[in-house]
């Protein structure tokens, strides 16, 4: 058992190259158990690259990815990904299972199906009545959807959730809820958060350390507050001046 | 109509082997067509070569495909060794299986190329192996695609089925092939409402399976297999052969009413000496002597000519005596196979014209014809301008034709009436060259070699005293006139025979 402040996660030199392009640049890092991160930057940033290096949807090119102190490539990718909780913006419920099926697809490949109690009780996590559970996919809607694509994430009982771009075709109202709702099962769950996102003042507001990313490097490692308070250099800063600012003018109409 | 119903009736046996062959090209082609796909889906590259290979495949007209098989598998016994099927249900049902790929590959692939990336990506994230995937995710959704795929393969190969008669295989092709010969349109429509009927049957049963996969109704995906299967497994209980013993005797007839009758004719004589008959109308003429030295079949009608010529590739004439002796010498030494005699009439290739019309070009010879054949059509039977008669006849003569036409032979002799060709290809022995009063053209050169019919029997029966015995009293029995009024029987359009009857009728006019 890894010792509390032992990383949960840790980056080393990891670097990406496609074709001649570099998706990411040399990035190291260490995330500690129970920190919920977001990973912050423009599109082409290499923000979701990074990410899928640890669940091995994309292999590096070099350098290694260590998940409680190993090798990520120790394991077979099927098994690592049964362990890892994965939300993505393309939500990929599988479309000829119900909505029980598809929470428990994880669990069953381990070849531990889930009782009903149990997908009940996801279904609750995520703020969805027990009945959503013989639904098909194509009943429902986008909100619904993702939030089944979470209580799905969560079903094998990771202690590491990989979120990329998680909520950003929804709606400004469910993608709200979602957002919080996540970042209260995070603490509920004591997981390990890693959420890619484009959106600087979700990150702002969910997460509790944003590293921005920028050509394929980590160039501001802050927490929000520090953000706020004008650290992480222009980039970063740049990025935070669009929510500012458009808080800044919601409050002059209102005035 | 009424006379479409009692030949549907007896078609039981003919609709058993075509549901038996169609299923079986069927599974095939779905069981090399689907880990096909699987790899294409796999390797991007391979999809390009597979669906290339399965259009290739599909340009090729299925006709030639069938026939095709039979040098393939020819070649194929130097491995395989002379056990090797080259006719009848093995060429058949590779060509159908081969034939049946293209559609299902082609859904099965599209279907994976359609699938939603972000499906796949989830498939990926939660744990998949690649064999879970495939079995959990891809092969669901894309079961109604191949089903689909399997439905259109399914109503082609039930179709193309028919054709599979060129090379012995019995079928629904056979009355269509039959009726086609001999202008007995009854028996070619009662052939195409079986087979469309049998298309359509197979088609709903496998849209119930593919809605099934659809909807996700599991009912109606077992319903559909269990109907499905209970139709082939029926099929294939009947056609279990009673008792396949010595006894059972397949007569071998290539694709014109003379062969067809003698065929009844021989097989009528077996019958009373207590054999089981059976008969393999529609052979190819290339098929046809194949057939018989190989056991495919065990006895044939066959003419001196054609033997010298495409057996013996002889382009010499030494005399009609002459020639038959070395067939039957060549016969027993090269291939074991017994040359039983000459029937007696002599079926040669011959140009014929309208009377009419010879006498307006003032046409009397293959000379005449020669000097006027570029401005002049000729009608030939679909294998004629291939054969080395035609070549032997065109060089010493030097035909020049402004067209050449292909008809099968009953419509030759209708495009000569109504002018689309200004000669054609006919047989001595056929009854229509008196019944439409055509002139034959003096062959002054004597370039068309004799055509003496002659019987063949199988090398595993050549030695068999009580089947000659029962044919030996054919052996010169029958003269040319009579040969022409059974085929005219057969022929005509008013008061038609079938070969059977004029092979009676014939029977009791030679006292046999």
């Amino acid at each position: 058992m890894a010792a509390a402040d032992d990383p949960h996660l840790s980056f080393a030199a990891i670097r990406k190259i496609y074709d001649g392009a570099i998706a990411v640049d040399g990035v190291d890092c260490k995330i500690p158990i129970g920190q919920f991160v977001a990973l912050v930057g423009a599109s082409g940033s290499g923000k979701s690259t990074l990410l899928k290096t640890v669940n091995r949807l994309i292999e590096p090119t070099s350098g290694r990815v260590l998940l409680e102190g190993k090798d990520v490539v120790d394991l077979p990718a099927p098994v690592l990904r049964r362990r890892i909780g994965y939300v993505f913006q393309g939500i990929g419920l599988f479309p000829h299972m119900d909505v029980a099926e598809n929470i428990g697809i994880g669990p069953r490949l381990a070849g531990a199906p889930l009782a009903s109690e149990r997908i009940a009780e996801l279904l609750e996590w995520v703020e969805l009545d027990g009945g959503y559970a013989s639904r098909m996919p194509g009943e429902l809607s986008g909100g619904q959807r993702q939030r089944i694509g979470v209580a799905r994430a969560l079903a094998s009982e990771p202690r590491l959730l990989l979120m990329d771009e998680p909520f950003g075709a929804l709606d400004p109202v469910t993608r709200d809820a979602l957002g919080k709702r996540t970042r209260a099962l995070h603490d509920r769950l004591g997981l390990t958060t890693i959420m890619v996102t484009h959106d600087m003042a979700e990150a702002l507001l969910l997460a509790d350390r944003v590293l921005v990313m920028h050509g394929g490097r980590i160039v501001a490692d802050e927490s929000p507050h520090g953000l706020l308070a004008g650290a992480g250099g222009k980039i970063a800063q740049a990025l935070v001046a669009v929510p500012r600012e458009q808080a800044g003018r919601i409050e002059a109409l209102e005035a | 109509m009424s006379e479409i119903w009692p030949i549907l009736l007896g078609l039981g046996d003919k609709l058993a082997a075509h549901v038996v062959l169609a299923a079986s090209a069927i599974a095939l082609g779905i069981v090399v067509a689907l880990p096909l796909a699987v790899w294409a889906s796999r390797v991007p590259f391979m999809a390009r070569v597979v669906l290339g290979f399965a259009s290739l495949v599909q340009t090729i007209p299925a006709l030639a495909l069938l026939a095709l098989f039979f040098p393939i598998l020819l070649s194929l016994r130097a491995i395989f060794g002379e056990g090797l099927p080259t006719l009848g249900f093995l060429p058949a049902l590779l060509a159908l299986a081969l034939y049946a790929l293209l559609p299902i590959l082609r859904n099965a692939v599209t279907a994976r190329e359609h699938m939603a990336p972000g499906v796949l990506e989830a498939a990926n994230g939660v744990g998949m192996t690649g064999w879970q995937k495939l079995r959990l995710v891809e092969a669901p959704l894309a079961a109604p695609y191949v089903m689909a795929g399997i439905r259109t393969a399914a109503v082609w190969t039930i179709g193309a089925a028919t054709l599979s008669t060129t090379i012995g295989q019995p079928g629904l092709g056979d009355p269509i092939f039959a009726g086609l010969q001999t202008q007995n349109w009854a028996l070619v429509l009662a052939g195409c409402i079986a087979s469309a009927g049998l298309a359509l049957v197979a088609d709903v049963l496998l849209g119930m399976i593919e809605r099934g996969f659809a909807g996700r109704r599991k009912w109606l995906v077992w319903g559909g297999l269990a109907v499905a299967a209970t139709g082939i497994v029926a099929s294939a209980l009947a056609l279990r052969p009673v008792a396949d013993s010595n006894d059972r005797i397949v007569i071998g007839a290539k694709s014109f009413s003379e062969q067809y009758i003698l065929a009844q004719l021989i097989g009528g004589r077996l019958e009373k000496a207590g054999y089981t008959v059976e008969y393999r109308d529609g052979l190819g003429s290339a098929v046809v002597h194949n057939a018989v030295t190989t056991g495919a079949i065990d006895i044939s009608i066959d003419y001196t000519g054609t033997l010298w010529t495409n057996q013996l590739g002889r382009e010499d004439n030494p005399g009609r005596e002459e020639i038959y002796r070395i067939i039957v010498d060549w016969e027993r030494e090269t291939t074991g196979t017994h040359v039983l005699g000459r029937l007696g009439f002599d079926n040669a290739y011959a140009l014929a014209m309208r009377r009419d019309r010879a006498a307006r070009l003032g046409i009397e010879t293959l000379a005449d014809l020669a000097r006027l054949s570029p401005q002049l059509t000729i009608g030939g039977d679909v294998e004629f301008f291939e054969r080395p008669e035609w070549i032997a006849v065109r060089e010493a003569y030097g035909f020049n034709f402004a067209q050449r036409r292909n008809f099968t032979t009953t419509f030759m002799y209708n495009a000569l009436q109504s002018g689309e060709a200004d000669a054609i290809s006919a047989y001595t022995s056929d009854g229509r060259i008196a019944a439409d009063d055509l002139l034959v053209l003096e062959d002054v050169k004597g370039a068309f070699p004799a055509y003496d019919a002659l019987v063949l029997i199988a090398p595993e029966h050549a030695d068999d005293t009580g089947l000659l015995a029962a044919l030996e009293p054919l052996v010169g029995a029958i003269d040319v006139e009579a040969m022409r009024e059974a085929n005219f029987a057969v022929d005509r359009e008013k008061g038609k025979q079938s070969p059977q009857q004029a092979a009676r009728q014939l029977a009791a006019r030679l006292g046999l």
